[in-house]
C-alpha cells in the first residue's frame, strides 16, 4: 500500500477552476451515469483537472471537482490519494513512468533506471528547466514489448539504453519521437514478422502502422 | 498448431484497419440481429455449450455466470461491466483487442447484454491505456453512428455502452473493487455475498466479464458452440491469447489453441528460450499471481497450457501470460520484485494482506542477499499461509502464491545464499551491512 500525501502548502496554487471547454466536457461526462450517481465521474474529472493543471493535482483542483459533483471534499481527496496516477506534486513537462515490474526487469529495465537517474535525477525530482521528471511504476501492461516507459500519454516500447537516450534527447529538443516499439517490429507481433495469420498480412503494410479514417473523439 | 481460419483475433497485430469497415470485412457485426433474435436462453446455452471459461484469470464458466443474472427485472436495471483493467504483470492481451479489434468487443457487449437483459454497459479501462481508450471510444462512436448500438438500433436490442477509466490501481481488476471504483470510490473490494449478480453496480444486478471473454462471444455465436468446444481439451476449450514475455528470443502475443504444450508455444511463436530449451530456469505460466513452474521433465517439459494442465503442476493458467526466465535470472530477486509489486498494490483494507505483503517483501529482500536465517524460510511459508484465504478478495492469495512457488522449488538456492553469506562472516560474526556502511561513511 502506498502512502501518498498532498504537496506542501507553499507549492499549492490558491485556486483552480475548470476552463470553459473542460467544464462543458465535465457536464457531458456526468450524463454517462444514472441520475444521482454523478460521483462515478470523479476519476475522469480529476484526470482532466490534472491535465489542465499541468500534469499534477493541486488541492484546489480536488476541491473544485468535489464541489462540481456535489461531494464532500474528503470523498474526492480519498480518491485522489488512493489512485497512483494522480500526481500530487508537480512533475516535469515530460513525465516518464518507468515500468519496473519483473517482466521489464528481466529484459533490462535496470539500464533504463540508471539512465533516468543520470539524466533526470532521483525519482520525483523535476529537472531545473522543468522538462523532465521520472517515477518507477508497476506493470504498465506491455510486457511482450519490455522494457518500456510511458511518457505522458504514450508508450515507448522495446527500449535499449541507447534508444531511450535518443527519445529523451528528442523530447528535450522539442521533437516528437514516434511512440510504440523502438525496434523493427509490428506492435506485439514477434520481431521479424508474425508466425500466424501470415497470409493475411499485406505486403505493403508489413512495417507500417494501422490506419483508419475515423478519428477518436473526446471521451 | 491452430489453423489460421480458426483464429478469432484476425487483426491481433494491427496490420489492418481497426475501424468498422475493416472489422466488417473480417466478419464482425455479421448477422448480429439474427443472433439476438434467437433469444436470451439460446445465447446463454450456446455460450455454456462452448465451454468458454473466463479469460480474466479465475476461469469461471462464462455461460454459467450469465445464468446467475435474474431472469425478470424487479424494477432495478441490470448492468454489464467489462473489466479492461488489465494490470497483471505479464499480461498484455486485452490491450491488443482494444486497439486492434475493438469492434469484436463492442459486438460481444451487445450480445452479452441481450443475453442478460441489460440495457447499459460500462467498459472500465485501466488509466494508463490512454491511447487504447481513445481507440475504443472511437469504435463505440462508430457503432453508435451506424446505429449498431444505442436506442432503437438496427439489431433490435436497446443498449448503451460507455467507456470509463481508472487511474492506476491494480486492485481495480478485482470485480467488486472495480465496481466501487466505477461508483467513484476508492477501489476496495466488497465482501461477498451478496454477489454482483444480485447486488452489483449501484446496488443493481451486474455481471463483470473480462475483455477477451466477451470479444470471443460473437464468433462462438456465429460459428457455433461445437466449433469452439472442438478446440483444446474438454473443460479447457477454445482459443486463447498467450502473452509470451521475458527471456525468449522474440517476445510476442499469439492466439493459440488451449492445451498447447509450453515448449511448442515458445518455440513456434517466440523463437524459443534464449540460449535453447536447456537454458530454461522457470516459467510463470499465468501472470505474476501464479506460482512458478521450474524447468524439468515433470515440470515445464510436459506442461500443457490450459487450466487443468497448469493445475497438474500446482500452478494455474491465470491470464495465460507466460513469463519465461532463463538460467541467468536471479530468481530470488525476480520474485522479490513481484512481492514488491503486491506490497505497492495492496489496497490496505485487510490486515493480513496490508501487513503481510510488506513483511514478505522485506524478508525476501534479505534472502536475495543471503542475509537471513534458514528457519526464516519456514516462517515465511507460514506467513504466506496466514495471508492466503484470510482476506476479503483473492489479492492476498495472488500475493502469497508466487512466494510459495519460490519456496517450493528454489529452497536450495535460498539456503545456498544464506550459507554463502554466513561463510563471509568476520571475526565479530556480523555481516549486517548497515553498521558496516555507517563505519565506511565515517
Amino acid at each position: 500500500m502506498s502512502v501518498r500525501r498532498l504537496a506542501p502548502p507553499e507549492q499549492q496554487p490558491k485556486d483552480f477552476a475548470f476552463s470553459r471547454a473542460n467544464l462543458e466536457w465535465a457536464q457531458a461526462q456526468v450524463k454517462k451515469y444514472p441520475e444521482g450517481r454523478q460521483q462515478s465521474a470523479v476519476i475522469p474529472l480529476l484526470w482532466r483537472a490534472q491535465e489542465q493543471a499541468g500534469g499534477w493535482l493541486p488541492e484546489a483542483a480536488i476541491r473544485h471537482v468535489a464541489d462540481f459533483l456535489g461531494l464532500a471534499h474528503i470523498r474526492a481527496l480519498e480518491v485522489a490519494t488512493f489512485y497512483t496516477m494522480f500526481n500530487l506534486e508537480p512533475v516535469g513537462k515530460f513525465h516518464v513512468q518507468l515500468c519496473g515490474t519483473t517482466p521489464c526487469r528481466l529484459r533490462g529495465a535496470d539500464d533504463l533506471e540508471k539512465l533516468c537517474k543520470k539524466k533526470i535525477g532521483e525519482q520525483g525530482h523535476v529537472t531545473e528547466d522543468g522538462k523532465f521528471s521520472w517515477v518507477e511504476v508497476e506493470c504498465l501492461g506491455a510486457c511482450v514489448n519490455a522494457p518500456m516507459v510511458q511518457i505522458n500519454a504514450d508508450y515507448y516500447e522495446d527500449l535499449t539504453k541507447e534508444s531511450f537516450n535518443q527519445i529523451l534527447d528528442a523530447l528535450a529538443a522539442g521533437k516528437k519521437p514516434k511512440p510504440g516499439p523502438q525496434v523493427k517490429r509490428q506492435l506485439s507481433a514477434p520481431a521479424g514478422g508474425p508466425t500466424t495469420l501470415v497470409a493475411d498480412v499485406p505486403a505493403a503494410k508489413k512495417s507500417s502502422a494501422t490506419s483508419s479514417k475515423s478519428k477518436p473523439k473526446s471521451n | 498448431m491452430l489453423d489460421d481460419k480458426d483464429r478469432i483475433f484476425r487483426n491481433l497485430y494491427g496490420f489492418h484497419d481497426w475501424g468498422l469497415k475493416g472489422a466488417r470485412e473480417r466478419g464482425a457485426w455479421d448477422g448480429t440481429k439474427a443472433i439476438l433474435e434467437r433469444g436470451r436462453d439460446a445465447i446463454v446455452n450456446e455460450v455454456k455449450n462452448s465451454g468458454l471459461r473466463g479469460r480474466g484469470g479465475a476461469g469461471f464458466p462464462t455461460g454459467l455466470k450469465w445464468s446467475f443474472m435474474p431472469k425478470q427485472s424487479d424494477g432495478r436495471p441490470h448492468y454489464l461491466v467489462i473489466n479492461a483493467d488489465e494490470s497483471e504483470p505479464g499480461t498484455c492481451k486485452d490491450r491488443e483487442i482494444m486497439r486492434n479489434d475493438p469492434h469484436l468487443l463492442v459486438e460481444g457487449c451487445l450480445i452479452a447484454a441481450c443475453a442478460m437483459g441489460v440495457n447499459t454497459g460500462y467498459i472500465y479501462v485501466r488509466g494508463e491505456f490512454i491511447r487504447e481508450r481513445e481507440r475504443l471510444q472511437a469504435a463505440v462512436d462508430e457503432a453508435y453512428e451506424a446505429r449498431l448500438i444505442g436506442k432503437n438500433n438496427v439489431n433490435g436490442w436497446d443498449f448503451d455502452l460507455y467507456v470509463h477509466h481508472g487511474a492506476g490501481a491494480y486492485i481495480c481488476g478485482e470485480e467488486t473493487a472495480l465496481l466501487e471504483s466505477l461508483e467513484g470510490k476508492k477501489g476496495q473490494p466488497r465482501l461477498k455475498p451478496p454477489f454482483p449478480a444480485n447486488v452489483g453496480l449501484y446496488g443493481c444486478p451486474t455481471t463483470v466479464n473480462n475483455v477477451e471473454s466477451i470479444a470471443v462471444v460473437p464468433d462462438i455465436m456465429r460459428r457455433g458452440a461445437a466449433w469452439f468446444a472442438g478446440i483444446g481439451r474438454p473443460n479447457n476449450t477454445g482459443t486463447k491469447l498467450f502473452c509470451i514475455s521475458g527471456h525468449v528470443e522474440k517476445p510476442c502475443n499469439v492466439e493459440e489453441a488451449m492445451g498447447i504444450p509450453l515448449r511448442e508455444l515458445l518455440e513456434k511463436h517466440a523463437g524459443g528460450v534464449r540460449g535453447g530449451w536447456d537454458n530454461l530456469l522457470a516459467v510463470i505460466p499465468g501472470g505474476s499471481s501464479m506460482p512458478l513452474i521450474p524447468a524439468g521433465p515433470d515440470q515445464c517439459d510436459t506442461l500443457l497450457m490450459d487450466f487443468d494442465g497448469c493445475r497438474d503442476k500446482k500452478s494455474a493458467l491465470g491470464t495465460a501470460a507466460v513469463i519465461v526466465m532463463d538460467k541467468s535470472t536471479d530468481i530470488v530477486r525476480a520474485m522479490t520484485r513481484i512481492a514488491y509489486f503486491y506490497r505497492h498494490e495492496s489496497c490496505g483494507q485487510c490486515t493480513p494482506c496490508r501487513e503481510g505483503v510488506g513483511w514478505m517483501w522485506r524478508v525476501l529482500t534479505r534472502m536475495a542477499e543471503g542475509r537471513a536465517q534458514k528457519k526464516e524460510i519456514d516462517m515465511l511459508m507460514q506467513v504466506t499461509q496466514q495471508i492466503e484465504g484470510h482476506t476479503i478478495c483473492a489479492f492476498g492469495d495472488g500475493a502469497a502464491w508466487p512466494v510459495q512457488g519460490l519456496l517450493r522449488h528454489f529452497r536450495p538456492e535460498i539456503e545456498r545464499r544464506i550459507d554463502e553469506y554466513t561463510a563471509q562472516a568476520d571475526e565479530l560474526g556480523v555481516r549486517d551491512p548497515a553498521p558496516l556502511d555507517a563505519q565506511a561513511a565515517e
